[in-house]
């Protein structure tokens, strides 16, 4: 058995006095794709950004790959190489075309040459169906191609796992269909994803496995089918039903 | 008769004209157009000034002004990451030295690099040196505050997105913070030029030679040799041929910038 992608012990994380996680474990295998659901404030964003150490974790251990994240002697620019992250607000480089976007930290970072560079950049434009962009400036995109193309800038780093923080929260309804197919088709090609999102369908059919968080703790987590489809908790349940049928008021509220 | 509140705003203003046409008037007939148009506008002496005005005095305000903002500006952005440094020494230092050079007269900069230091050193700077150094000095102080808020008004996910891809802090200053941080404060940094390009003609008090000449000093001299206005008013009219194209591009690239949002 191949070692495990991510593996989460123990990982607490508090901002000052406020405890925003408060013990989480969680093992994500190689090719496995997680999708983390909850309501807002329950953490999920928050552990996935410890995941890269975008936040530094207040106590537990995160390792990526074989490589110890919260060592204080790891080469964290290193390592954060091989964990691409795609984030709700897009952040494209706003003064760098699409190619620049996808090429400038292949170059500066990994020293790969231009050439090399801006092929591996096409490839994975035309993974997310935008070789027809690449000199476009991010301003001119929508909303749903900007975020098309973080996924290709993630991806031409060449990562071994993708992190996703509510990739199409901010995207009009319209637009969020292009943006979950280019992720499946991440998945389908064996990508290991860890996947923060309200998108119940697409967890669903996707995700190998789904986790419930609230309050700062894992309180479900299970196949897809059996998390959303016939959640144990009541908090689960009560969330997934006002996530599944906004209309719905429980009378419990 | 009383006027109804209309018709006063009206009389009124039409007073307000009538006071202005009376000025001009009296003005147009008082006035020694002779004397005046010798003192302001001698074609002769004009003819005189040129082509020197141009190509010494007016080159030497851009090479001074260029010089001065070139060198304030890699000081003022080193000044601008000592006053962001999460080390609170360089803080400290960064912010003495603003609100020391902000809060001084450019003119006492410009004696102390002329005047004081070469005495109590015993070092002495050509006069290239003591212009730029001390145009630098000064801009420094004024653009290192304008950096430090470009690069604080860069959105923090950019900071994210470029750490996440593996970027060390000093390349994601380098390559993504700062790139848009100077595309965020031109405007600013555009009148921080047109200041500096006035201050150039504080080398007045430095003794330069013909050849160093910039407008204003040009001007004095053209002044006392024709005993005349004309060239006072001519080195104003160049000075304006520089500032003005830079305030309109201040406030073109101000509209340009401000009303879409860099994301």
């Amino acid at each position: 058995m191949t070692e495990p992608a991510v593996v989460i012990t123990g990982l607490k994380k508090s901002f000052g006095p406020l405890e925003v996680l408060k013990d989480i474990d969680l093992t994500v295998a190689s090719g496995e794709v997680v999708c983390i659901i909850g309501p807002s404030g329950s953490g999920k964003s928050t552990m996935l950004r410890c995941v890269n150490l975008l936040e530094e974790p207040s106590g537990g251990k995160i390792v990526v790959n074989g490589v110890e994240m919260t060592d204080p002697d790891v080469d964290i620019d290193s390592a954060r190489t091989k964990i691409g992250m795609v984030f709700q607000s897009f952040n494209l480089f706003a003064h760098l075309s699409v190619i620049n976007n996808l090429t400038v930290a292949q170059r500066k970072v990994l020293k790969r040459g231009e050439k090399e560079a801006e092929e591996i950049a096409r490839h994975n434009l035309e993974r997310v169906g935008l070789t027809d962009k690449a000199n476009a400036m991010p301003a001119q995109l929508s909303g749903g191609q900007q975020q098309r193309v973080a996924i290709a800038r993630a991806l031409s780093m060449s990562p071994e796992v993708m992190l996703f923080d509510e990739p199409t929260s901010a995207l009009d309804p319209e637009l969020v269909g292009d943006v979950l197919g280019v992720m499946r088709q991440l998945a389908d090609e064996g990508m290991t994803m860890l996947v923060v999102t309200h998108e119940m369908q697409f967890a669903r059919e996707v995700a190998d496995k789904v986790l419930f968080m609230d309050g700062g703790y894992v309180v479900e987590q299970g196949p897809a089918a059996e998390v959303i489809g016939n959640p144990q908790h009541d908090r689960t349940k009560s969330f997934l039903a006002r996530v599944l049928n906004p209309t719905h008021q429980d009378p419990t509220d | 008769m009383a006027l109804s509140k209309r018709q006063r705003a009206k009389a009124f203003r039409g007073v307000q004209y009538g006071i202005l046409v009376v000025v001009i008037v009296v003005f147009a007939f008082v006035a020694d157009w002779g004397t005046i148009k010798r003192a302001f506008f001698d074609f002769e002496v004009m003819s005189k000034l040129f082509p020197d005005v141009i190509f010494v005095a007016l080159k030497n305000t851009i090479i001074y002004t260029a010089l001065g903002f070139t060198v304030g500006l890699v000081l003022g952005l080193v000044l601008a990451l000592m006053k962001l440094s999460p080390v609170p020494p360089y803080r400290w230092i960064a912010t003495i030295y603003i609100e020391f050079f902000r809060g001084i007269p450019a003119l006492l900069v410009f004696i102390a690099f002329n005047f004081g230091i070469p005495l109590a050193f015993q070092v002495r700077f050509d006069n290239l040196t003591t212009v730029t150094i001390a145009l630098a000095i000064v801009g420094a102080a004024y653009m290192a505050e304008t950096i430090r808020a470009g690069i604080q008004a860069v959105p923090k996910g950019q900071i994210e997105a470029a750490r996440s891809l593996g970027m060390s802090q000093g390349r994601t200053m380098a390559t993504v913070v700062i790139p848009q941080a100077f595309r965020i404060i031109l405007p600013p940094l555009t009148n921080e030029l047109i200041m500096l390009t006035k201050d150039s003609s504080l080398i007045y008090l430095i003794g330069v030679q013909y050849e160093q000449l910039e407008l204003t000093k040009f001007g004095r001299d053209a002044m006392n040799q024709y005993r005349g206005m004309t060239p006072i008013l001519v080195a104003g009219a160049l000075y304006l041929i520089i500032t003005l194209p830079l305030g309109y591009l201040s406030r073109r690239l101000e509209r340009h910038t401000g009303g879409k949002k860099v994301s």
